[in-house]
């Protein structure tokens, strides 16, 4: 019966039993991919979720993107037909030279390419000057699932309005864009345009009495006085001061184009009611289109038919690369032209089928990592046997991210500036063994943290110039942390010796944790006995994650473990984590400063160095600054992770790039490869159902003997009653 | 019957104020509307601003149960509880925080749901009758010790081993099924196999001892003993009398499941990649998604309310000697 149905379920499938595809996607160029928690928001102007951006980033096009290939990370036109133009201007409105101390504002000149289109969409179909769309029936929508149901679909040129748009969008309150409040400080006019418009939105929802969901409201009313439109393509955006950095905000999903006619297409309420909204059916310009979107099942891309020239780079490989990946250079992308990402929330199936050739691609988990990699002596990751026969590659990069383990700067006893204070900190990041945590809890896939900045980031250095003097010795060729000796010696002069107060009390620090969790304990044990060796007493707090950001948002906390990604490759993204204005103690919890860092000399130089371009003056200041704290500790510096990234060898054109999310149309698939292999290792393997099905044959008999003699003695039985019955009746 | 079922659907209405009250009240102890609008807005810097707009927005802003600014009948009305709780009884369940209508994601992941548990449901209880009979036929013989043992070694052993267990065994070993997935469609058979069989079997210990238990009370009532007088088989005695009698005791647990049986199962969803309603309540709780948490426990009680009804109305069925008033 079983195989009956499986036989029947087989029928548009591959060839092989366990196949979860068809055999028209197995046989052209589709990407299997997964992913491990359903997106909640696809509106670009919401979303701030690695997760989302990875199928965002592939429908929408911001001005600006990574270069893929190039290392240091490289900013390139991607809309644009060249890298927008930079004029500064005085108080008085008046040009100047971009070294000139007087620039009060900076003004961002973008021209379009021509000829972009948007995807083909419902929202864009006219039926001669009216909107066939815009006015939609419950009868007209009785037959919609889903944006792919409407019987027509049009386009249309992307215009500089709708980059423009696209910012008014964000303005607006009702929206909950998470960049507004960053935005506001750089763009001029942005904020009285969100306070003008927020308030008239409202108004308006209030007299209507609709949600903001299902209203649409027409911000082509309004305009944004540091933000214009200058023909159909070309539009310029006016900020305060110089913000280098603003680049790399363009560069992300916020600023993509947002045509006015799919904003007002899905703030119908029929459509809002089948969940049909911008936030689950983007319409943009990438390389894809979101074909279907079922976040608790599959999410699936399709080739955009209107996607404009783009080809893949000449040029840009750094010396040690795999030249193989220039073998495309110059061909138009995209190359796959079908992406289906499949929910696995476990890890288990996940790995599983990467190995079957059902995925190309997989991460490492824990569970997975010693079948995977091996570890050598010195360190170094290699593929097991295992992995290099089936011909899987892998690629490894440090993130540049952090995880610290923070001191609350305004603590009395951890916290604080004097040279006692300094020292107790010093103590406790020496006896903290971060390359043991990595080693343990990480299967090495990391490295201790020297100061704030990660790998890849502008100011990174790395071997002995870049090495933390304050916690490590160069020793030969690497650095080695401090011994226990020197660091009891610290705490000692600190006023702690052997971990005892002045009254000869064990000093006891607090720990605030939001791991609650049995899976956390060994983490929590390993972190007291790193204390321990200095005769600390480390007391957990552990509590929920609301009340764990209570916390440190209130300062309340003693030490810490927090982390952070980079949101664009610039030093400023990092050191902006210890800069006193961003303290959380002095921004009512708003701040990203947890540690509630305040060095007056550090603000200083931060204050410097976060406008200035990348160069010998802005090292020097970043050496400063890094030295700064690497002497106040205000982190206990925790570790950079390193990713490791699975992939077969069908897959091409794999290049590791942590900070653009739209790389899918570089990727290649080698089809052929990829079937003849999935083939061969999953043939099915037939002898366990013949033994069943002779096993079932085999207890017939014998249970039908035993029935038959069972029944044969219950006769038997019932005779002998029959006849004692009988004898004591006569 | 009508009046005693109107009568039941009565008394559901102050359990389900009950049950909403607590689940409101567990909630908001937990997590307040500042943490929800973090939560969900996801920001790497929430600002004052952001969350007291995302609070307007989503009803968060006004008081949890009394409104003192407001003076007559606004003073209860006007509240974060009144306004969550009222159209819950209408079964509008409205938008998630997130901003998805929980009719239609309900509506869509309870057919994957159903898929998994209504074949686990009607072939784990036939599979463990046809056992528990058979059983019961060869009772007090080597096979019946040899089954209760592996029944309480199929029980003792967690429903997650099994799990892995058959994808390894029957996905990755034998390579008969795919390990995961799910298609709508005669398309989607393929990947219900092994979840099904997996669910009957882990299910197969505990039903066929309390089945067997069942079954043997009822083998040495009378009617048995003069079934057995007029000469019937063995075979024809249990399948024909032990049965019929011994599911008025099976329906009891049986029949109050089925409403609950498109809630989903949670491992075996998350596991197996089907797209159903088991993890649907976890993950709103771990997303501190109020709007769902309060849709789905409402929803859970109303099914719970109506498996007690149907349970009641089908023993009038099956045993005439019970009567509803």
């Amino acid at each position: 019966m079983v195989f009956l149905l499986l036989s029947v379920s087989m029928k548009s499938y591959s060839n092989n039993w366990n196949s979860p595809y068809t055999s028209q996607q197995v046989n052209k160029q589709t990407l299997f991919s997964s992913f491990s928690s359903p997106p909640k928001h696809l509106d670009p102007v919401v979303s701030y979720n690695s997760n989302e951006w990875a199928f965002l980033s592939q429908v929408y096009e911001p001005p600006l993107q990574y270069h893929y290939l190039k290392r240091p990370y490289q900013v390139e036109p991607l809309t644009l037909t060249k890298m927008p133009e930079v004029k500064y201007f005085n108080q008085s409105g008046e040009a100047v030279l971009k070294n000139s101390s007087d620039i009060k504002f900076s003004e961002y000149l973008f021209e379009l390419k021509d000829n972009i289109k948007f995807q083909n969409h419902p929202a864009f179909v006219k039926n001669a000057s009216q909107y066939l769309y815009h006015d939609l029936t419950p009868q007209k929508l009785a037959s919609i699932h889903n944006v792919n149901d409407f019987a027509q679909q049009a386009t249309r040129n992307l215009e500089a309005a709708d980059y423009v748009y696209a910012i008014k969008r964000m303005a607006l309150r009702q929206n909950h864009s998470p960049i507004l409040d960053s935005m506001q400080s750089y763009i001029v006019g942005l904020k009285p345009f969100s306070k003008k418009v927020t308030k008239a939105f409202s108004q308006q929802l209030k007299a209507s009495g609709t949600k903001s969901k299902e209203t649409y409201f027409d911000l082509n009313k309004y305009s944004i006085s540091g933000v214009q439109v200058i023909d159909k393509t070309h539009f310029k955006i006016k900020i305060r001061g110089i913000y280098p950095q603003f680049l790399y905000w363009l560069t992300m999903n916020f600023f993509a184009p947002i045509p006015w006619e799919a904003d007002k297409f899905y703030k119908q309420p029929g459509l809002v009611e089948k969940n049909i909204t911008l936030d689950t059916s983007p319409v943009g310009t990438g390389p894809y289109y979101l074909a279907e979107n079922n976040p608790n099942r599959i999410m699936r891309l399709l080739a955009n038919p209107n996607f404009h020239d783009e080809f893949y780079p000449t040029s840009g490989l750094t010396k040690d690369s795999d030249t193989a990946l220039l073998k495309d250079a110059g061909k138009r992308l995209p190359f796959i032209k079908e992406v289906v990402y499949s929910l696995e929330k476990e890890s288990v199936p996940l790995w599983n089928k990467f190995l079957q050739g059902y995925y190309d691609a997989s991460g490492v988990s824990s569970d997975s990592f010693d079948q995977a990699v091996s570890v050598s002596g010195s360190g170094s990751m290699n593929l097991t046997k295992a992995m290099q026969v089936k011909g899987i590659k892998f690629l490894s990069q440090v993130e540049p991210t952090i995880y610290y383990f923070g001191f609350n700067m305004t603590d009395p006893v951890v916290g604080g500036y004097s040279a006692k204070q300094q020292k107790l900190r010093q103590a406790i990041s020496i006896a903290v063994n971060f390359e043991e945590y990595i080693s343990i809890f990480m299967n090495g896939r990391g490295i201790a943290a020297q100061g704030p900045i990660p790998p890849g980031i502008y100011g990174y250095e790395s071997g002995k110039k870049g090495m933390n003097s304050f916690l490590y010795n160069w020793n030969e060729n690497h650095a080695s942390r401090k011994s226990i000796e020197y660091a009891k010696k610290l705490l000692a002069e600190a006023g702690y010796p052997n971990g005892r107060k002045a009254n000869g009390e064990v000093l006891s620090l607090y720990y605030d944790t939001a791991a609650t969790g049995p899976d956390s304990q060994s983490q929590l044990n390993w972190y007291r006995k790193q204390f321990a060796k200095l005769g600390i007493n480390l007391i957990i707090r552990a509590t929920d994650y609301n009340r764990f950001q209570d916390k440190i948002r209130q300062a309340k906390g003693q030490m810490f473990s927090w982390g952070w990604n980079a949101d664009y490759p610039d030093p400023e993204n990092f050191m902006f984590l210890l800069y006193g204005g961003n303290a959380t103690i002095n921004t009512n919890g708003g701040g990203v400063n947890s540690a509630n860092y305040d060095n007056p000399k550090f603000n200083k130089l931060f204050e410097q160095m976060k406008t200035m371009q990348n160069g010998p003056e802005r090292l020097a200041i970043i050496k400063k600054m890094v030295h700064l704290v690497q002497k106040d500790a205000p982190w206990a510096w925790g570790f950079h992770p390193k990713s490791l990234a699975l992939y077969h060898s069908w897959y091409k054109n794999v290049w590791p790039n942590a900070l653009a999310n739209n790389t899918i149309k570089y990727k290649r698939i080698d089809v052929e490869q990829r079937y003849a292999k999935q083939q061969k290792w999953n043939s099915p393997i037939i002898w366990p159902i013949i033994l069943v099905i002779i096993f079932v044959l085999l207890s017939i008999w014998p249970l039908k003997k035993a029935y038959q003699k069972r029944q044969q003695i219950m006769l038997k039985n019932k005779k002998s009653h029959d006849l004692k019955l009988k004898g004591e009746v006569s | 019957m009508f009046a005693y079922i109107v009568r039941r659907l009565l008394f559901a209405v102050p359990i389900l104020i009950g049950v909403n009250l607590i689940t409101f009240a567990l909630f908001f102890m937990v997590n307040t509307p500042d943490d929800m609008a973090r939560a969900q807005l996801g920001a790497k810097q929430t600002t004052p601003e952001m969350i007291q707009s995302w609070k307007v927005d989503h009803g968060y802003d006004k008081p949890l149960f009394i409104n003192t600014t407001e003076h007559s009948h606004g003073l209860l009305t006007d509240t974060l509880f009144m306004q969550e709780s009222l159209k819950l009884f209408s079964f509008d369940f409205g938008q998630s925080d997130s901003g998805r209508q929980i009719s239609a994601d309900i509506y869509e992941r309870m057919w994957p749901s159903l898929a998994i548990a209504l074949p686990t449901f009607i072939i784990g209880l036939v599979t463990n009758i046809a056992i528990a009979l058979l059983i019961v036929l060869f009772r007090g013989s080597t096979l019946d010790s040899i089954t209760m043992g592996l029944a309480v070694a199929i029980m003792s052993i967690s429903g997650l081993f099994y799990i892995i267990a058959g994808q390894v065994l029957f996905s990755k070993t034998w390579h008969w099924v795919p390990i995961s997935g799910y298609a709508e469609g005669l398309e989607g058979i393929k990947f219900l196999i092994l979840p099904v069989l997996i669910g009957v079997f882990s299910g197969i210990g505990a039903g066929i001892r309390w089945y067997r238990s069942i079954f043997l009370e009822e083998i040495n009532k009378d009617y048995v003993r003069t079934a057995r007088a007029k000469g019937l088989s063995e075979i024809k005695v249990l399948f024909g009398h032990v049965l019929q009698n011994g599911l008025l005791p099976i329906l009891t647990g049986v029949v109050v499941v089925i409403p609950t049986l498109f809630m989903g199962s949670l491992i075996m969803e998350s596991f197996f990649g089907i797209p159903g309603l088991g993890s649907y309540t976890i993950d709103a709780i771990q997303s501190q998604d109020f709007g769902i948490v309060k849709a789905m426990v409402f929803l859970g009680s109303v099914l719970y309310i109506v498996g007690l009804i149907l349970t009641d109305i089908s023993y009038t069925y099956f045993d005439p000697r019970v009567k509803l008033s």
